[in-house]
Parts: structure tokens; C-alpha cells; sequence
């Protein structure tokens, strides 16, 4: 398991290069000059142009100042936003806890619908329920996210008022941020009802983000099941009078788990890419929104900066998904 | 991360009726950049910052664009309009917070701090949070202003380098906003300049309180205000930045007060129980700007020609969906020295296309440039480049729509030789003619703001001699002028000034809507 883990480790530098000098050269080859983009239509005179860019540090060359980024990296400094003029390591920091509060909510909503349903519709192929669920999925899998999302709240607030509208929690608590989670930092606040008007403010969100990995989950789920319910040791289970819920459950989810558990890893990626979305919509201050805003502003440091900590913590959790592999499955990790 | 855990709940964690009593919830559109105005250039940061927490010398009257005093109870120009002195006003309160507790009141220090921390290299101000003072170096300040002489604690002297009569209007600007020098001192002390942008201290009618990056910003009354105290007890922005998201918390009651509808929402809401829809011409205007240096635009007959095939009240019913009004003139109507004598070019096509034939232009091809970003003076360039594609067909003019990256856009417009005419706009910044017509239309902004690239003598002297004197009566007169001439020259199409919309609560009370395109909550009620 150590040499399995270590092996695994070993692609994580060259790939951290990779992502580094990707981060950095994507927003330098997109057209668009920061300091421009910032005077707007006032515009700006030549000579305090030439200021800002010495200021800036672009006047030197490119891969100069890759070098200064890398180590300035290295160092745990990835720079200061041009535009709030504050640490960029410090901005993730205090956006990254809601964007993932807001994912670990929706990927829970996905696994805990999206397994079942994609069981049941292994075990009912081809029947009613098969197909309910598989048009469903196809449905919320092709659902476009800003649409989604504004149809839940016209009618779940607007119209039925069951939800809020958008927001972590009643603007009457206010209190300072201890870990950055809502759902946390409201029970630890002591303040009646917090903690109630923070899980009422995550119910929209979550089901908006967590659509999409449900419906790859459930689809996902029900063809690997197809397949391992067709294996022999399946037959074979089934001739010594073994009970369907056992069958299923045990002997066939547990080996329909690996390909299920290879997307869940890759959903985190996209749930942070549908982030994006669900938390301009929602006013959810997460990560998406503020790289979306950067990107706009060509306010390099940020890009740069939150491109490659997403990235970390995609490969991250990508290697958690290799050792879970081991885990499932003590045949992976021997190879 | 905070190891303490603080709970305010004296301020705010009151039940739902009382609280929502005195509170005023404003969905902003937008996070703010910081909250030390001078170091910014984003309305929505001047909401955030200049407009609550902050007073100016002079300011502009919340709804109009005339110059009141603020902390400056009045001030006087040499008669050669080189030095302007302005007299303090007494007894003003500084902001206490948890990092800092005034020991004097405001005086002529801090206005020397505000501005010299802005101008002077050396200053231990300057460098901090990354400053580069865009507005400020913008409009010219650090050239203009020679030198601050303190005369005594509550009399402090502007020397300028040149006479110039838009400087009042520009010390009423967001990065004219007085901070507390004692403030800064603490600051530098305690090893935490960033502080003045982070924990804002200033004079204003609310004081900062806390701020969640990308989702609430909270203020609470001043109840030293040297007016008198707001009409509030706490004022909070929700950073929503979804139209129709802020539409629906509008409806359910989440928040009080919406910026930016969205146009398509403007009639639903217009009918909505309970809500109110305020608007007002928004201090801007959208145009189309010839290159008058190129053939054969740089023949006035021809501009003039092209402009009378537009079909304005079009763009205005398609692309402003009804949100704008037809601009006549460079500058909008609300600003003084607007000449309303002025009769715009008739839309007429055969009469436009005889003009054309007259002046030998025939199956003429050219560029039109339409901006990539969405603007309040022109919601959708696309469309308008289209609409307008459409009407010069109608007079045999092949039009191209090209667009670029923003950056690239501004820029490539701004060249001398370029190819097309450029769609654009401007948004006021202090409510002075001086800065429509001599930054969009005078000669020294050629190759930069002065997109038409235009630059006629009579309009220049004119708009020169309006710069020096302080009278505004007389002003106003050579404006007039100016805008007659601009208006027989067209080095513009002048196509709109959008109205600004603002739905709120029916149980707000006092609001109004500020011409500068800024959101003001002192004076404003919550029944």
C-alpha cells in the first residue's frame, strides 16, 4: 500500500509544474490588458501607463516572471489581487469554506439519491421505474444550471415562500467566521435558530449543484450494476437461494463501486466548475464567483492563484480516489 | 481563521420585527474592491465606502448634481482662480471601531492627509494596499494641484497650477472623501496601514461594522453624525449579483432597496403590490463616434447625413427595451448647461440619402465597432450595431461589425487612423459639463478619450474659456455654444441616455435617485 501511495505521489510534482505554468500562461495569452481594462473608457495617459507596468512588475520577461510567481509559490505567496489589493492566499481562504460547504452538501444530496436510484433501476431493468428514473436523470443531467436554479426559487420562495431566496443565512445573525462553515460556525454561535436558517439556505443550492453528479451517479450506478448483476458469481449467489437484498446490496454494489467511485472523484471537478454558476445565482461567496470576476478584470494574480489551488484540490482528491480504489478493491493496489 | 468566537448579537440579533424596524437591507449588485474610495474606481465600491462612512469638502446634493458644502462649511476662489481656500466645519466626529478611538475632532490635518497621501511619492500612505490612485491621477489632480497649505486647524488652502473651474466640482468626487489622519498614525503604529482600507473610519452618517467578503456588508448610524443622525439604525448591503435573483428577494421581502433591474422585469415590477419603481435619466450618454480624421467622415455634411438615417426611438424600443430616452445632445438633460434649443437630425432616410449622393459618397462601405460589455448607456452594442447596419443600408452604406476583446477595444479605438466608426459612451463623474466635453470632444484627447478623434477650433475655445471661469452662469452660456456647434459638426451620432430604474419597498420612505449613478441611504426611512 505504501509503494502504491508513493507511486502515486511521485506524478504530483511534475503535474503541480504543469498546472503552475498552465495557470500562469492562460490568462496572459487571452487578449486584454489589465491596466486597460481598468482606466474602462476614461482611458489612460502613455506615461502613467509605463508607471503601473514597472509597478505591476510586467515589465520584465515573461518567463521572469514565472520565475518570481514559482517562487513566491513555493513560499506560500501566491500574490496580491490588483483590484482588492489584498493577498490572494487570504481571499481563497475565506471564500474556499462556502464554496465547500456548498459541494460536500450537493455531493452528499447526489450519492445519497443518486446510488439508490441507480440500484433500483439495475434491478427493475427495462420496467417503469428503470425508465423514470434514467428520463430523469437524462433530464437533470441536460438541465442548464441558471435556468434550473431560477425556476426553484420562483416557485419554492417566490411563489411558496418554503425557502430563502438567496444568501447563507437570515441577515438578522451575524456573527464572525470560526471554521467558515455556516452550518458550523451557526450552531457554535449559540444564537436561537441560526443553525435552522443556515440548513434553510442550503436546500436550493444544494439540490441545484448536486443535479448534475446525481444524474452521472445514478447513470452511472445502474450499468455498473447491469454488469456485475451478469457476472457468474452473481448466478451463482442467486442458485444457492441467496436474498435478493443481499445479492444487491452486498456481493453486486460493492463491485459496481469502483467506476461509481472514479466519478464521483471526477464530479468534484465539475461541481466546482458548476460552483460557478450556482453561486452567482444563489449570491453564494464561494470561490466560483470571485475566479469569474478576475477573469473579467484580467486580475492575473487571482487567476493564477485560484486556478492552481482548485487544481491541487482536484489532484488531491483524485489521489484520495486511488487509495480508495485499494480500499474497495486490495486487487489494485498489488498491480 | 478566528480563534475567538464574537458574537454581536446586541446589534443585530434582535427578533425579526424589531430589527427589520430600523434596519435598511440593500441588495447591492456587487462586492466592493475595498472601502477607501481613493484607491478604487467601481460605483459599486463608492456605494459601499464614499457614501456611507465618508464626507467630502463639498459633495453633491443627494438627486442633483449641485455642489453643497459638506465638511467645508464654505470656501472662496482667488480672483484668478489659482487658489481656492476652504473653512472647516467644527466640532465633527470621527468614527469609533473596536482597533481605534478618536482623540480630536476633524481639522485640517486630515484634509492635507486625504490628499497629500494621493500626490506625494514619499508619503508613508502612498504605497499601501497597492495605491495608485486611478481617479485621482485621472482627472488630473496631481498636476493641478501645486500645492495644500494649512492656515490654521480649520482653514486650508488649495494652490492650483492653472485656473480651473471643474476643481470644485471634483473635490465632491469619491476620491476626495476626508479620512482621519490620526487613523492613518494609529495605523502605521500598530503595523496595519491596510487597516484604512479594510476598517474603514470616516465622518459619515453610518459607521463600518463588518464585512463577509461577497455577501454582507453591515453599518450602523452614526449617532454623532454632524448632520442630523440617519433616520436608520443599521443599514446593511446583501451582495446579490443576479437581476432577477434581487428581484425575487425584493418580492419576498429579504431586502428593501434593488439596484439594475433587469429591462426585461421593468413592466412586471412597474405593476407589482407593494413595490415602487423610482427612476431618473441616468448622467450618461451613449453615442457613435466618426473617425472625423479619415474620408470621408472628416466631411461634417456626411456625418451629419449618416446621422440623420438612424432610427434612434428603434435602438431606444429594442435595445434599451424602453429604459433610455433619445440623446439630442454630448451632454444629458439633468446637467446644468444643458442647451435643450437644440432639435435633433430629423430621421429621415431619402433626405439622408440625397445628402450623401450630394456630397459624392455612393455605395460607401465601412466599419461599425461594437463593444463586447454590457453598459447602462448602451445595454447591448451588438444589437444597436445591428439596428444600425440596418439603417445606413437603407441610404446604401455597406456596414462591417467588427468587436474586440475590451481591453483591445478601448485601446485599438483610440488610434488616430482607425478604420470605422466606434460605438461607445460615457458615464459622469462630477456632474461638470467640463467632463463631457472637454474629455470626449476636446483636442487635447485626441488618440484617447476623444474617440471621434475630433478637433475644431471654435468648440475648443469655446470649452477652454468655460474651463477658467468660476462664474457658472457664464459657463453654462459657452456650453450652450459648445453644444450648438458639436451638434452642426456631428463628429457623433448622439444616440441615448439611459434611465435608471431603481424598484424598492413601498415602506421605504425618502429615497432618491442620484443623477451620478450613486446609492444613498442617508435621509431614506423604513416604515
Amino acid at each position: 500500500m505504501f509503494r502504491y501511495l508513493l507511486a502515486r505521489l511521485a506524478t504530483f510534482l511534475p503535474t503541480f509544474i504543469g498546472v503552475t505554468l498552465i495557470s500562469f500562461m492562460f490568462i496572459r495569452v487571452l487578449p486584454g490588458d489589465p491596466i486597460i481594462v481598468m482606466a474602462g473608457e476614461r482611458g489612460i495617459s502613455e506615461e502613467r501607463y509605463q508607471e503601473l507596468v514597472v509597478k505591476l512588475g510586467y515589465d520584465k520577461p515573461v518567463l521572469a516572471q514565472y520565475w518570481d510567481y514559482l517562487g513566491g509559490v513555493v513560499q506560500g505567496d501566491l500574490g496580491t489581487s490588483f483590484v482588492t489589493k489584498k493577498p490572494v492566499w487570504d481571499e481563497f481562504f475565506a471564500l474556499f469554506p462556502a464554496t465547500l460547504e456548498l459541494s460536500i452538501c450537493a455531493m452528499i444530496f447526489a450519492m445519497a439519491l443518486g446510488l439508490p436510484a441507480g440500484v433500483i433501476a439495475a434491478v427493475n431493468r427495462g420496467k417503469f421505474f428503470d425508465r423514470a428514473l434514467m428520463s430523469s436523470a437524462l433530464i437533470g443531467y441536460s438541465m442548464p444550471i441558471f435556468w434550473w436554479a431560477l425556476l426553484l426559487i420562483i416557485v419554492f420562495s417566490g411563489n411558496l415562500g418554503w425557502t430563502p431566496v438567496s444568501g447563507r443565512i437570515d441577515l438578522l445573525y451575524y456573527f464572525d467566521d470560526v471554521t467558515g462553515f455556516m452550518l458550523i460556525d451557526s450552531v457554535l454561535s449559540g444564537q436561537e435558530g441560526a443553525f435552522k436558517s443556515a440548513a434553510r439556505h442550503l436546500i436550493l443550492p444544494t439540490i441545484v449543484l448536486g443535479t448534475i453528479p446525481l444524474a452521472v451517479i445514478a447513470r452511472q450506478t445502474r450499468s455498473a450494476m447491469l454488469e456485475v448483476l451478469g457476472e457468474d458469481y452473481i448466478r451463482t449467489a442467486r442458485a444457492k437461494g441467496m436474498s435478493p437484498a443481499r445479492i444487491n446490496g452486498v456481493h453486486a454494489l460493492r463491485n459496481a463501486l469502483i467506476p461509481v467511485v472514479t466519478v464521483i472523484g471526477l464530479s468534484v471537478g465539475t461541481l466546482l466548475a458548476g460552483a460557478i454558476l450556482t453561486e452567482t445565482i444563489f449570491s453564494w461567496p464561494g470561490i466560483g464567483k470571485w475566479m469569474v470576476d478576475s477573469i473579467f478584470r484580467r486580475d492575473y494574480p487571482v487567476v493564477q492563484g485560484g486556478l492552481l489551488m482548485i487544481a491541487v484540490i482536484v489532484m488531491i482528491v483524485n489521489l484520495t480516489v486511488d487509495v480508495l480504489y485499494g480500499v474497495i478493491n486490495p486487487k489494485i493496489r498489488k498491480r | 481563521m478566528k480563534s475567538k468566537l464574537f458574537v454581536a448579537t446586541t446589534a443585530f440579533a434582535l427578533t425579526a420585527s424589531t430589527a427589520f424596524a430600523s434596519t435598511l437591507v440593500y441588495c447591492s449588485e456587487g462586492s466592493p474592491e475595498g472601502f477607501d474610495p481613493a484607491l478604487f474606481t467601481a460605483g459599486t465600491t463608492f456605494d459601499a465606502s464614499s457614501h456611507p462612512v465618508y464626507n467630502r469638502l463639498v459633495e453633491f446634493e443627494t438627486g442633483t448634481t449641485n455642489v453643497i458644502p459638506g465638511l467645508a462649511e464654505s470656501y472662496e476662489a482667488s480672483d484668478d482662480g489659482m487658489e481656492y481656500t476652504f473653512h472647516l466645519r467644527k466640532g465633527v466626529k470621527f468614527h469609533s471601531s473596536d482597533n481605534f478611538t478618536p482623540s480630536r475632532d476633524f481639522n485640517a490635518d486630515d484634509v492635507i492627509f486625504s490628499f497629500e497621501r494621493q500626490q506625494k511619492e514619499d508619503h508613508p500612505y502612498n504605497k499601501v494596499s497597492g495605491g495608485t490612485w486611478e481617479y485621482f491621477q485621472g482627472m488630473g489632480m496631481g498636476d493641478l494641484v501645486k500645492s495644500i497649505e494649512k492656515i490654521d486647524d480649520h482653514t486650508v488652502k488649495f494652490v492650483l497650477s492653472k485656473p480651473e473651474a471643474p476643481f470644485v466640482a471634483n473635490m465632491a468626487m469619491d476620491f476626495a472623501s476626508i479620512l482621519s489622519a490620526e487613523y492613518g498614525d494609529a495605523m502605521i503604529a500598530a503595523g496595519t496601514p491596510e487597516m484604512m482600507n479594510t476598517a474603514p473610519v470616516g465622518t459619515g452618517p453610518f459607521s463600518f461594522v463588518a464585512y463577509q467578503k461577497d455577501a454582507v456588508i453591515r453599518y450602523k448610524a452614526n449617532a454623532e453624525y454632524w448632520k442630523a443622525p440617519a433616520d436608520i439604525d443599521n443599514l446593511i448591503f446583501a451582495i446579490t449579483p443576479d437581476a432577477s435573483v434581487r428581484y425575487q428577494k425584493l418580492k419576498a421581502g429579504e431586502c428593501h432597496v434593488m439596484p439594475y433591474p433587469n429591462p426585461a422585469d421593468i413592466d412586471a415590477i412597474k405593476v407589482e403590490d407593494g413595490i415602487v419603481m423610482m427612476e431618473q435619466e441616468g448622467l450618461n450618454v451613449g453615442y457613435l463616434a466618426y473617425n472625423t480624421t479619415v474620408a470621408p467622415f472628416d466631411n461634417p455634411k456626411v456625418r451629419k447625413a449618416l446621422n440623420m438615417a438612424i432610427d434612434k426611438q428603434a435602438i431606444i424600443d429594442v435595445v434599451f427595451q424602453g429604459s433610455g430616452e433619445i440623446a439630442k445632445n454630448p451632454i444629458p438633460p439633468t446637467m446644468w448647461g444643458y442647451n435643450d434649443a437644440i432639435v435633433d437630425d430629423k430621421y429621415d432616410p431619402a433626405a439622408a440619402k440625397a445628402a450623401l449622393e450630394a456630397e459624392g459618397v455612393s455605395g460607401l462601405d465601412m466599419k461599425i465597432w461594437a463593444m463586447p460589455v454590457q453598459r447602462p448607456y448602451n445595454p447591448n452594442a451588438r444589437r444597436m450595431a445591428e439596428l444600425l447596419q440596418s439603417d445606413f443600408a437603407k441610404v446604401g452604406v455597406n456596414v462591417e461589425i467588427v468587436s474586440y476583446e475590451w481591453g483591445e477595444y478601448l485601446s485599438r479605438s483610440k488610434d488616430l487612423n482607425r478604420d470605422g466608426a466606434v460605438l461607445l459612451g460615457w458615464t459622469g463623474d462630477n456632474g461638470d459639463p467640463d467632463n463631457f466635453l472637454a474629455v470626449l470632444l476636446g483636442c487635447e484627447g485626441r488618440e484617447a478619450s476623444n474617440r471621434a478623434q475630433w478637433c475644431h477650433q471654435p468648440f475648443e475655445d469655446a470649452i477652454q474659456k468655460a474651463k477658467v471661469i468660476t462664474d457658472q452662469g457664464e459657463r453654462a452660456k459657452l456650453y450652450e455654444e459648445a453644444q450648438t456647434i458639436f451638434k452642426d459638426q456631428a463628429p457623433w451620432a448622439t444616440i441615448a441616455h439611459s434611465v435608471v430604474y431603481m424598484p424598492m419597498s413601498e415602506k421605504v420612505k425618502g429615497y432618491k435617485v442620484h443623477p451620478l449613478g450613486s446609492h444613498i441611504f442617508y435621509g431614506v426611512s423604513v416604515e
